[in-house]
């Protein structure tokens, strides 16, 4: 058995996992609830956003059970365990942490990208591209190489197609059961897109990315899908270990800010008077510092902590991840000024209509009154703009990796990526794909994102809501 | 009004004070200026005495709040906290690490950074309520509706990405303009132009979306739809009406910023190589000179303070309807 490893980031994440699906299940069962939702899964565009989302948080959530593998064993000892901290994820992809190259390699590539002096078997030394360790070490003839790439790709995708029906099935299947109707009818609506929600967009996201997975996934295990980076570690894994971090950043920020941001602003909008002074003064003086070199200030000073503690973490693993939970920490206590302001605004109108009039007449708690009147009426401005801050976070943790302020260096991140790869666009000839691989995988999170967080807001925010 | 913007004044200073604490308590309580020193001599294998040495050279060899040492004002005034902190208040950021007067270098790099945001800033408002009138116009169709998908990419694609893209393109393949640095007089323009632009397009996508919103807001209102009404035409109600109107609170959003932009543009600044604020502060965040972080985010609040009084003085001056408090 491996022994599991407990990082503090992990257990949040898990924390974040269970209460989503518990608020997404006590959500089902309100009307006024199920309403937008029904709405959001009818939107196509945030349909297909949802689809991206699932995938790149079945990567992030794959990478969040971390454990360390038993050592051979040898008998009248104890058991031995790895030093280094490893995931689901390291195991899903197995040969692509391991098969490490000695420097940069393009994508797909057999040789590698610079020449090297090669001494052969007579003792004459050539310069040459030598064959990679790993990369295409099947072929042994390389002019066979893009044959074999295009025959691996086909062979990939007509078996991810087989998977893609199967799958279709089963869910049609499924659908069927729960519209209880025939199977043909349902399958006629969602090919004519006619069922409530959007299945056919769904479906066909799914299906395309799938084939897409499936098709690259034997180019994958056979060359490097996306090359090699300066020390010859495969970019595909690098891109693919770092979406946890984006999205550690994204929700855990928003989980630790979005306390402070509700308790204050309805506490500011409902109680008026010192608490609505001193609260607006609070976060006065906090937006009023640059909210870089805040971030900056407090990131250095954790590095002075740390680093004079040293001994307090026990490997690296843990430090990065102390360093990025802390992280998340800082950019939560700035974060939730904005969101504060909106509720403070919201607030402040909803106490002054008539229902919260008549409670108060009626001499309803103060609490109650809060919990029952104001905080359902500002839910869409709470979900809104946690899924709006999201997409930002991800985007803003490539700026501070850069600055020097982000995750620790050891971590994998896509700011991390960028800012080692930023110094090989000056190399001749020009190494470009880590730094487009990082901003591919970051563009598709965000984007999804920030689409899905439209179709939230049109579904919930009622002054959008025509006709 | 006189009374009203003095009134503002005196509301910013408990503001102050208290950035001055926080900042205070982040750079000196969290760590002792011992921590610190140990940070730049390197963690392991430092003596007292080069400590001390390093400290004394700082100015860091005194006590945080209370002197016990000192007589009469001094026990106060010969403090860290004073020295530090308070001397803020008057402008007197002090001495850098290396020697260099902060307050000097600030003014220096003021210039340069002001080259890059202003040009920004400017065309920047103009190209998107431009764009952003025209989606609004197009309301409802195709142009609309690509529009904002186009806007919402736009806005997914990390800021480093629009510079280290346009730095390969123009710069590097195309050879239009250098890749970094600044020059002086008709010289200047080479340079400025690549970082101002990738600058303009980086901001479009959030930019164009904010002030269709803005826009399709006032289009809602009742006097838009009397002005229909009246038999004008839809341009004249978009430019006549709506403009003057969604002016108010783009207006007010563009004063907030106008103090921030001698900050600079922090990354655009530091990959063009232009001598600004921005480019300044991020070297002294990497070779962790806090004197220069600390005097930064005191400056930085203190525009931002400058900014909300002459946002709620704007705000009083083109809306009618606001009054005085």
């Amino acid at each position: 058995m491996p022994k599991p490893v407990l990082l503090w980031t992990d257990v949040l994440i898990y924390c974040l996992l269970v209460s989503s699906v518990l608020a997404l299940f006590s959500a089902l069962k309100k009307e006024h609830l199920r309403l937008p939702l029904r709405q959001v899964t009818g939107c196509p565009t945030a349909m297909a956003a949802l689809v991206v989302l699932f995938f790149y948080l079945l990567v992030g959530l794959s990478d969040s059970f971390h454990f360390r593998l038993k050592l051979d064993e040898r008998p009248g000892q104890q058991i031995q365990y790895a030093p280094e901290v490893l995931s689901l994820l390291d195991i899903f992809v197995g040969p692509l942490r391991t098969r490490v190259e000695t420097t940069y390699s393009a994508p797909l590539a057999i040789e590698a990208y610079t020449k090297e002096t090669v001494e052969d078997k007579t003792g004459r030394r050539s310069r040459v591209y030598p064959r990679l360790l790993y990369g295409g070490s099947h072929l042994k003839d390389p002019n066979l190489r893009l044959s074999d790439i295009y025959g691996k790709a086909v062979k990939g995708s007509a078996f991810g197609l087989v998977v893609v029906t199967f799958l279709a099935t089963i869910g049609v299947f499924l659908l069927s059961r729960v519209h209880k109707t025939v199977w043909r009818i349902t399958a006629g609506r969602v090919l004519r897109g006619q069922c409530h929600a959007a299945w056919r967009t769904t479906f066909i996201t799914a299906g395309v990315l799938i084939i897409i997975f499936f098709a690259l996934a034997p180019l994958a295990t056979h060359y490097h899908l996306l090359g090699t980076d300066k020390v010859g570690q495969d970019v595909l894994y690098l891109s693919l270990k770092a979406v946890r971090t984006g999205l550690v950043i994204a929700t855990l920020t928003t989980l630790i800010m979005l306390p402070f941001a509700v308790l204050l602003g309805i506490s500011a909008g409902y109680f008026k008077g010192r608490i609505d002074d001193l609260i607006q003064y609070l976060y006065t003086t906090l937006s009023a510092v640059p909210g870089v070199l805040l971030i900056a200030a407090a990131v250095l000073m954790l590095q002075i902590y740390m680093d004079i503690h040293a001994d307090d973490f026990s490997s690296i693993a843990q430090r990065a991840d102390i360093r990025l939970f802390f992280l998340c920490v800082i950019l939560g206590s700035t974060g939730w000024i904005g969101l504060c302001r909106l509720l403070r605004g919201e607030t402040l109108k909803i106490t002054e209509l008539e229902y919260v009039q008549a409670a108060r007449a009626l001499g309803v708690s103060q609490w109650k009154i809060i919990t029952r009147h104001v905080l359902p009426n500002v839910t869409h401005i709470i979900l809104i703009s946690a899924v709006l801050d999201c997409s930002g976070l991800v985007l803003s943790e490539a700026v501070l990796s850069y600055v020097g302020v982000g995750v620790d260096p050891s971590m994998i991140s896509w700011g991390n990526m960028i800012n080692s790869a930023r110094l090989e666009m000056a190399h001749e000839p020009i190494i470009w794909w880590s730094l487009l691989a990082a901003f591919m995988m970051m563009f598709g999170l965000v984007l999804s994102a920030n689409i899905f967080a439209d179709g939230v807001r049109d579904a919930l925010d009622p002054h959008l809501q025509r006709g | 009004m006189t009374a009203y913007i003095l009134r503002r004044i005196l509301y910013a200073v408990p503001i102050l004070i208290s950035v001055n604490l926080l900042t205070f308590t982040l750079f000196f309580v969290v760590n002792t200026p011992e921590d610190m020193a140990r940070l730049h001599l390197g963690v392991k294998r430092v003596t007292p005495e080069a400590i001390a040495k390093w400290k004394q050279s700082h100015g860091y060899d005194q006590p945080l709040f209370f002197n016990g040492e000192a007589t009469g004002t001094k026990k106060f005034t010969r403090t860290i906290f004073f020295e530090k902190s308070v001397s803020l208040f008057l402008f007197d950021f002090g001495r850098a690490d290396d020697g260099r007067n902060i307050g000097r270098d600030i003014r220096q790099r003021m210039g340069p950074s002001l080259a890059i945001a202003v040009p920004a800033l400017i065309f920047g408002l103009f190209i998107n309520i431009t764009v952003a009138m025209t989606i609004a116009f197009f309301r409802a169709t195709y142009i609309d509706y690509w529009g904002v998908i186009a806007s919402v990419a736009a806005m997914s694609v990390s800021a480093l990405f629009y510079i280290i893209g346009g730095q390969f393109l123009f710069s590097k393949l195309l050879r239009l303009v250098p890749i970094s640095g600044f020059g002086e007089g008709a010289n200047l323009i080479k340079f400025l132009i690549l970082p101002v632009a990738i600058g303009l397009l980086a901001d479009m996508g959030s930019g164009v979306r904010w002030y269709r919103t803005l826009f399709l807001e006032e289009m809602g209102k009742d006097y838009v739809r009397t002005a229909r009404a009246k038999g004008l035409s839809e341009p004249r109600v978009l430019f006549r009406h709506v403009l003057r109107n969604a002016a108010i609170p783009i207006l007010t959003g563009v004063v907030v910023l106008l103090p921030l932009l001698f900050l600079g543009a922090l990354i655009t600044e530091s990959f063009f190589g232009i001598p600004g604020l921005g480019s300044y502060t991020i070297d002294a965040i990497n070779s962790q000179d806090f004197g220069i972080v600390r005097s930064m985010v005191f400056l930085g609040s203190c525009l931002y303070i400058v900014g909300l009084i002459c946002t709620d003085i704007a705000y009083v001056r083109v809306d009618p309807r606001v009054r005085l408090r």
